[in-house]
């Protein structure tokens, strides 16, 4: 039958575009529980780590180290960690809005902004708007490694510790649950002090082996090094259920395409039919 | 009277809970840190941390170094690397020590020799570890 021919290659094309978000849909709901698991089998560390060094910020150390000192803050360094491919929803749109609008009210205080960036989408995007990118890194794969972003790292602690910026924050988005990741902004340096669980009140300080400065360089790399780490995991995690929900909800906006589609084919054949029968029983009655 | 110990390596916590007492190695020498002592914070070096849960009870983890900080009710480690010491492959271990100490003879030159060391000090540990735990085993 020649009816609807144009219909039956849009159904046919649809379906295919709902196969491959199909299985996109499931590989990434696979790598979602292994990237999920990395996440929470690194959470401990940094999370102990940072109740140190939030222990440290309520010491009264004799020595001060320079991450601990508050300074003017005339330039800040951002280390921005988004996902290296797309097709994740509103993933990196909704973090890169956010950091715009910080950047924003920095740029209202004539606070002027370094930007070191992790994964492909935020260097492509930060690149367009000529900010002024002093590291990348990208492409680093579902199981990325410390030892990956220790190079922006690097670049970033040499710049404070030269006096070229004065605050250092990372974002990267925050795995809530399966269904909502926010965009979140550490401030790594100066090292701000957090509320304590108990109490450490009165005037203490740690005995530090074999020194003050050796301990803390030491503490201090280690701290922002876990913490970027732990953004760059979480990410990719938050990375995986984006990109999951994305494709299901493609498929099912395909699938509702195809049951429309497939209506206005069924209602166009039958009206073919119906024509077809009433011309040949105006022909018989005819004879 | 007990201590809160938490061991946690960059990839997992290795251990959590009360304990009596904890042994360190601290870069200046073994520690053992006890209920209520003074706020520490300590690198460590490649060694055995040994969990003294009650009289009859012990744990030993490896770690390849790292930090040990100290509140007068909260002991923590963040190992670079703790391996619970009955996992340690005593072929591994000897295999690395070999080609540590291949390293160090060799003289040409072109070896990194702090890392040949840290290797070195890192496999011995790992076997001493082992030794002990055999002893005690048998």
């Amino acid at each position: 039958m020649a009816v609807g021919k144009e219909i039956r290659t849009k159904i046919a094309s649809i379906k295919n575009t709902q196969k491959i978000t199909r299985a996109m849909e499931m590989v990434a709901a696979s790598k979602m529980r292994k990237t999920k698991d990395r996440m929470q089998a690194t959470r401990p560390y940094s999370k102990k780590i940072s109740q140190i060094i939030n222990h440290l910020s309520h010491a009264n150390p004799e020595y001060k180290h320079p991450y601990m000192i508050e300074r003017e803050v005339k330039r800040v360094g951002i280390i921005v960690i988004s996902s290296d491919r797309g097709l994740c929803g509103g993933l990196n749109a909704n973090l890169f809005r956010t950091i715009l609008n910080q950047m924003q009210q920095w740029n209202s205080r004539n606070i002027e902004i370094d930007i070191c960036t992790v994964g492909g989408k935020a260097a492509n995007f930060f690149s367009n708007i000529n900010a002024n990118v002093i590291g990348q890194v990208a492409k680093l794969g579902d199981t990325p490694h410390q030892i990956d972003v220790i190079g922006v790292i690097k670049i970033m602690l040499d710049a404070y510790e030269s006096g070229s910026i004065d605050q250092l924050h990372v974002i990267n988005n925050e795995f809530v649950n399966t269904m909502t990741q926010k965009p979140m902004m550490t401030q790594l340096l100066p090292v701000v002090a957090g509320d304590l669980e108990e109490d450490l009140s009165g005037h203490w300080d740690y005995l530090y082996e074999p020194g003050a400065k050796e301990v803390l360089d030491h503490l201090l790399q280690r701290y922002v090094e876990s913490i970027v780490y732990q953004g760059l995991v979480e990410n990719n995690a938050c990375e995986q259920a984006a990109r999951m929900v994305a494709m299901k909800s493609a498929s099912d906006n395909a699938g509702n395409i195809i049951k429309e589609l497939q209506l206005v084919y069924n209602k166009a054949r039958q009206a073919a039919i119906t024509q077809e029968i009433s011309e040949i029983v105006a022909g018989a009655a005819a004879v | 009277m007990t201590i809160h110990v938490d061991i946690v390596s960059a990839e997992q916590e290795v251990y959590s809970g009360l304990a009596e007492m904890l042994f360190a190695p601290a870069e200046l020498g073994e520690v053992g840190i006890a209920p209520r002592h003074a706020p520490l914070i300590t690198k460590l070096k490649p060694g055995e941390v040994r969990v003294k849960i009650s009289d009859k009870e012990s744990q030993e983890f490896y770690v390849s170094g790292g930090l040990l900080e100290v509140q007068p009710h909260v002991v923590t480690v963040l190992a670079d690397t703790a391996i619970r010491a009955h996992d340690i492959d005593e072929a591994q271990a000897l295999q690395a020590k070999a080609r540590a100490e291949e390293l160090l003879t060799d003289k040409s030159g072109k070896v990194d020799y702090a890392r040949a060391q840290a290797q070195l000090a890192e496999a011995v540990m790992q076997l001493r570890t082992l030794e002990r735990l055999r002893k005690r085993g048998s």
